[in-house]
């Protein structure tokens, strides 16, 4: 699949898994990889990381939107702020401020759990009737928050069943049900516990929240060794006598300790992404492991393309 | 031998708090640090909240749980190497459980802890959302701490990027119930739109026209039930902060050496910090090995070398190409090692904490004893401590 197509098949995607499996590491590369491909994006970010920022190499989100490059703004989303903006479009400008002011918002959102997530939710919304732009990308929040953060609309419904907050919730699960308008890319590592997490939560949004899934991108795999590179230091030692080398003895164990290393992770890698394809009839998208603990914007180019390959091949 | 710095804040506390940013293992450093007090004579339990399958398995937790159960001691000392008289036991947070038992436990009558109970929006709010299980791995922890028989209790805490949210949680409810409109709330029916003042009515409307009026209805309903109680919680509040406070708990915040994660973890300790606590000690997990020494522009320079051939042509193509691989591979390591290092130097006086400690990246997962108490042997290993490992390659 084209990346256009892809980025027109549902204009909101939601980014999520559990925290430090590179959630937005991948936003980041699919909002790029999208820009590439022509299509206007706006990254939507709604827990105030500076994630982002850094990659990007820009100040932090706020608010109003930020031109990060050409083809790819952001905008930092906050309840607050979202509620604010909904009464003031909706003839209720002047406790608006009042409301936030006074602390109220903390007692209705205690009063009303998921209050928060559909105000933030509303606001996507809003951003996808008006086409803010060819494709909306929704960091979501990190932990098993995601899951919530997506039931939270049907909750309210249930719990709130007249006013506008209703019409809002009834609204958002319309967009996070429709797979023309809202799709959830999900994000895991390739290692046992983040794929049984994924693997529960692909069940959880599919049959409880009710939203469509697209992809799952499988985060830092890496790449095999070719073949005949064994963690043996009786190869290493005869390899550099076959070249013409010399190899002290301790670069010959530090240069098969790093083998022995890599093969090792590889197929733990291995064996749990064939876990997590046996075990969800979806897609797979594959990224690369980056040498770097710093994720810049160069990394974030070399993600784009894995991702743009993904796509591709989808 | 010195004892490490983690062996030293086990030995000294009563209760350990583990905390930070999700993803960096924090539920798996918990059953360490749980392990290790066990392994050492000390009868502890560890208040998981999230675990893996298989962490949970390993520490017999088949679902949620709310009270303590002992590990049979074959299970996590099969060698009978440990410090006979130690225990462990393990907890999954029943977060609706736990704030159950909390409002019966208050409650002055059957009757009204059944009304609480009842509520809708004591249902809303009971459930794992907004902030209650921060509160109720804080209440566990209480209940535990006067009633347990533990001389030592671990905490696993909720992945959340505020730690004040766990902090302040006990006081969060104590607070709403301070509050001046759910006071006027709390007055017979109705009664409130007759004294409360123009600004404050035309206040509740909003909020009725916003949410709905049942809303309204159901927390002015769950506030009257909560009548009498509010001293009992505001005790109880009370109590925890002491406990958090207390000069034998300890915090312990795990990050990874991600950069990422390490700016998530000033934050975390910035906030901490905020809230009168302090980090006892910082745990980096997941540290890439360091492979040797060599500075990988050079490791590169020699595969480059390897694949530029030979003027004689008499040496194994195959061979140096495969070793130029090996060169480009170590090269990787050695790189990802130093940034790693480079990001970590300094970091445990930025969070303020007193030691740091790092645990490798296994090649392989964790999910039972063993691989638990290999991590322990790492942890208590004091060349892995500060000024070691960090500086002298």
């Amino acid at each position: 699949m084209e990346v256009a197509r892809f980025c027109s098949a549902s204009h909101v995607v939601i980014v999520a898994g559990k925290g430090g499996v590179g959630k937005t590491t991948v936003t980041a590369g699919l909002a790029v990889a999208a820009a590439r491909a022509g299509s206007s994006v706006l990254i939507v970010e709604v827990e105030g990381k500076s994630g982002l920022a850094t990659m990007f190499g820009t100040e932090a989100f706020s608010y109003d939107e930020l031109d990060l490059e050409p083809g790819i703004r952001a905008r930092f989303l906050t309840p607050d702020a979202a509620l604010v903006d909904y009464l003031e479009s909706h003839g209720m400008r002047r406790i608006s401020k009042r409301l936030i002011a006074s602390g109220a918002l903390e007692v209705v959102a205690t009063a009303v759990p998921g209050m928060k997530d559909i105000l933030v939710l509303g606001k996507v919304k809003s951003l996808d009737e008006s086409r803010a732009a060819d494709l909306l990308i929704v960091d979501a929040p990190a932990a098993g928050h995601a899951v919530s953060f997506l039931l939270s609309p049907r909750g309210l419904l249930d719990a709130v069943r007249v006013g506008p907050i209703s019409k809002q919730a009834s609204d958002v699960v319309a967009l996070l049900s429709d797979p023309a308008r809202c799709q959830v890319m999900l994000v895991t590592l390739p290692e046992e516990t983040p794929v049984s997490e994924a693997i529960e939560t692909a069940y959880a949004i599919e049959d409880r929240a009710g939203v469509a899934l697209g992809p799952v991108v499988v985060n830092q795999c890496f790449e095999p060794l070719p073949v005949g590179v064994s963690a043996s230091v009786d190869d290493v030692r005869a390899e550099a006598e076959a070249a013409g080398r010399f190899v002290s003895d301790r670069e010959a164990h530090d240069l098969a300790r790093a083998v022995e290393f890599r093969a090792t992770r590889h197929d733990v890698q291995r064996e749990q992404i064939d876990r997590l394809r046996a075990q969800l009839p979806l897609p797979t998208i594959e990224l690369p492991f980056l040498f770097t603990p710093d994720i810049g914007r160069p990394q974030v180019d070399v993600l784009a393309d894995a991702l743009t390959r993904g796509i591709e091949r989808l | 031998m010195t004892d490490s710095a983690v062996e030293e804040l086990l030995a000294e506390s009563r209760v350990v708090i583990c905390c930070g940013s999700g993803g960096v293992g924090k539920t798996t450093i918990a059953a360490v640090l749980a392990l290790e007090g066990a392994r050492r004579g000390r009868n502890t339990c560890v208040v998981t909240i999230d675990p893996a399958k298989r962490l949970a398995d390993a520490l017999g937790l088949e679902a949620l749980s709310d009270t303590p159960s002992a590990i049979d001691r074959e299970r996590w000392d099969d060698s009978g190497t440990a410090t006979a008289g130690g225990s462990i036991s393990a907890l999954m947070l029943d977060t609706k459980s736990t704030f159950d038992k909390l409002v019966t436990g208050n409650a002055e009558t059957d009757d009204q802890a059944q009304r609480i109970l009842d509520n809708r929006f004591y249902r809303n709010v009971s459930g794992a959302l907004g902030g209650t299980q921060e509160y109720m791995a804080m209440e566990k922890l209480h209940e535990l701490h006067e009633h347990g028989n533990f001389d030592l209790i671990v905490v696993d805490t909720p992945p959340t990027r505020h730690a004040l949210d766990f902090l302040d949680a006990p006081r969060r409810l104590v607070r709403l119930l301070d509050n001046r409109i759910f006071r006027m709330l709390m007055m017979p029916t109705r009664a409130y739109l007759k004294v409360a003042s123009v600004a404050v009515q035309t206040f509740l409307r909003t909020v009725a026209k916003v949410v709905g009026s049942e809303v309204i209805d159901d927390v002015v309903a769950f506030f009257r039930a909560f009548e009498g109680m509010e001293a009992g919680f505001r005790t109880r509040a009370l109590a925890v902060e002491e406990l958090l406070a207390a000069p034998d708990t300890a915090f312990v915040l795990v990050t990874s050496p991600r950069r990422d994660a390490l700016e998530e973890a000033q934050f975390f300790a910035q906030q901490l910090e905020q809230g009168g606590q302090q980090i006892d000690a910082l745990i980096v997990n997941r540290v890439h090995p360091m492979f040797g020494d060599e500075a990988p522009a050079g490791l590169r320079a020699a595969a480059a070398e390897l694949r530029k051939g030979d003027d004689e042509g008499s040496r194994d193509e195959q061979a140096a190409e495969r070793l130029a691989e090996r060169y480009e591979n170590l090269a990787d390591f050695r790189e990802v090692a130093e940034i790693e290092r480079e990001h970590l130097r300094g970091v445990h006086e930025r969070v303020g904490s007193a030691s740091i400690t790092y645990v490798p990246y296994l090649s392989r997962d964790v999910y039972d004893f063993a691989a638990l108490h290999e991590i322990g042997g790492l942890l208590f290993d004091d060349s892995a401590t500060a000024g070691s490992t960090i500086t002298e390659r």
